[in-house]
This record gives structure tokens, sequence and C-alpha cells, in this order.
């Protein structure tokens, strides 16, 4: 699998594509979510990484959320995941290694439902909320080659209550 | 760019005053910068950071023209153009009821007092004309905790109002 040693940044292509799924979980497969890990503890405060980050095409994830309060699952490797159900939403500021100096308020699903396999193509299933949901969706939005940037809304729209006429 | 500059503009507010404006700056061999621009009160807004090779005299002048011409008010001021570094709020501030003089200053002062760095501020007049509702929202930075800056703005003076502060919480992945 090749891939980059740092995260690669917007405005590089690769960032929008949209990810293979991995079929072979071997050696080479754990080792590169051992690089990935790695890049992504190496960043300020990252909490996860997505592969396509460091230009590696592949349904692969990993997140950590067990820094934050709140009830978390620790550090998970998904690959290949799927939401299979999801319900609420809940609005949180994003930043993205891949895309420095930047935040904003996204709109995400508060709780979620999740299929994957681990990295010796185990099939798992997770239930999160909140913080670790929110990371979750992140990366893998990215899987399909979407950035926060997409799903930004306005700080204004959002704060002032409609008034009625 | 060589040098950077504010450019604020104030005028009533009528679709194309961005697009005549960046049109002269783009013109000019400007870049832009940062922006905030906003409709406030039926006026609308720009602040705007615009990198120029020039030393602004040209630039202030195509500027003018356009101003004279659109009924807008235009300033070009030279301004350290900071960028790659914004800092990250910790703490938003909430405080809405009904309108009377005086909660910018008495909200804002007691901030100062805890070590509250503003990074944005925004506030808006909702309700109805019988019964304005005033709504202000703060976000910046402040080593105390959201619960103590929220017991000092009810204790300054702020009681008869709806104060709430939250941790913000940025998520990087």
């Amino acid at each position: 699998m090749f891939a980059t040693r740092e995260v690669i940044t917007w405005p590089d292509e690769r960032l929008r594509r949209i990810c293979a799924p991995v079929t072979a979980f071997d050696d080479a497969l754990r080792a590169f979510v051992a690089d990935m890990e790695g890049v992504m503890r190496s960043g300020p405060s990252a909490v996860g990484i997505a592969a396509p980050q460091v230009g590696c095409l592949y349904r692969i994830v990993i997140v950590d959320a067990s820094a934050r309060k709140g009830p978390n699952h620790g550090r998970l490797v998904l690959i290949n995941p799927e939401i299979v159900s999801w319900e609420g939403s809940v609005m949180g500021r994003e930043g993205c290694l891949s895309v420095p100096d930047m935040t904003g308020n996204v709109v995400r699903a508060q709780d979620l439902v999740i299929e994957c396999f681990d990295e010796y193509g185990r099939p798992q299933s997770y239930e999160m909320s909140n913080f670790e949901a929110r990371v979750v969706q992140h990366e893998m939005d990215h899987l399909d080659g979407l950035l926060f940037l997409d799903r930004v809304v306005s700080r204004r729209s959002d704060l002032f209550p409609r008034v009625k006429k | 760019m060589e040098s950077w500059y504010m450019l604020t503009l104030v005028g009533r507010d009528r679709p194309g005053i961005v697009a005549e404006v960046t049109q002269v700056l783009y013109e000019a061999g400007c870049l832009l910068g940062e922006a905030s621009m906003l409709r406030l009160g039926g006026n609308f807004t720009i602040m705007l950071m615009v990198g120029t090779d020039g030393d602004g005299t040209a630039l202030n002048r195509s500027l003018q023209q356009l101003a004279d011409a659109l009924d807008l008010r235009i300033h070009l001021d030279p301004a350290e153009g900071a960028f790659h570094e914004h800092p990250e709020a910790n703490i938003c501030v909430t405080i809405s009821g009904a309108d009377r003089a005086g909660i910018v200053a008495q909200a804002t002062r007691c901030l100062a007092g805890c070590g509250f760095n503003i990074l944005n501020l925004e506030s808006t007049v909702a309700g109805s004309v019988e019964r304005p509702l005033y709504v202000l929202h703060i976000e910046g930075q402040c080593p105390l905790d959201a619960e103590a800056i929220e017991q000092r703005l009810i204790q300054d003076g702020l009681r008869d109002l709806d104060v709430s502060v939250h941790p913000m919480e940025t998520m990087i992945a």
C-alpha cells in the first residue's frame, strides 16, 4: 500500500477520490494501519485519521476519542465502515489535519450504529454518540472524497432565533 | 504582496456591491485576504484585507471614484497581514433578553476582567418592534472555566438577562 509519511492537504486531488474497499486483511494492511496511526499520533491532538489523508485510497479509518470526556470505545480501526443507522443531529466545531488553520461548524448525527471489519478481517459493530460519532462521520466522509468544508454552515444563521412575523 | 491594507466599506444595501468593489481590486492587481461582509440594519458592510504591490495611493483613488459613483463610504488603511495563525476559541457566551442600554458594555467589561479575549462577536435585535429581543453571541479565549465566567456575568449586573456560557470543543481529525 502506497502512502506518504505525512498528511496530505487540500487542494490535493487525492482527497476528492472515492476510496476502494479493502479486500486483503494481511500483514501489509496491518503494517499500513500502524504507519497511519503513527502519522495521526504525531499530529497536534488529532483524534482520527482516514487512509486518503496519507494518500492511500482505501476505506480505512482510525479513531481514538479516549482523550476526551464522555463514553467512547478508545482506539478503533474501522475497515470498510458502513453506517447502518443514525439518530438526532448536533452542531459541533471541526477542524481537519488536511485543511490546516481552519475550523467550522458542522451538523452531524448524534448517535450512530456502524458495521465494519477490524484489521484482521473480523466483522465488528459499534454504537456510539456525540464526540466519537462526530469523529467517525468526519473520517468516513474522507472515504467518499468529502471534506468538512463541504458541510460547514454559517455561524450567523445558526446563532440567532428565527423572528416570527 | 508588498503590503496589506484593511478596506472598510459601508453603504445602503443593494445587489452588486461586492462585485463592483472586488472588480476594482482585481483590475488593480490586488490579492484579497480575510473578509467579513455583512448586512447590518439595512447597510452593507465590508471589512476586507487587501494586498497590493503598490503604495495604496492609486488604489485608494480608484476606490474613492467607485465610492462616489455608488454612494458608498470606503476607507483604506495600512494593516498587518498576519495570516495562518488563527487562535482557537475555547469559550462561547450567549446573552439574550429584553433589550435595554448597556448590555454589551456590562458584559464585555466583565469578560475583560476575566482575561477573556474576544475573537468573534455577533449581535442582533430580534423579537418585534413592541418587544425587542437583544441577542449577543461572543466567542473567544479565556483562562477561566465556563461556570466561573457565567457566575461573574450574572453577578456583574446581567441578572435580568438569560446568560449561558459553554466550553467550545474543536474536533481535529
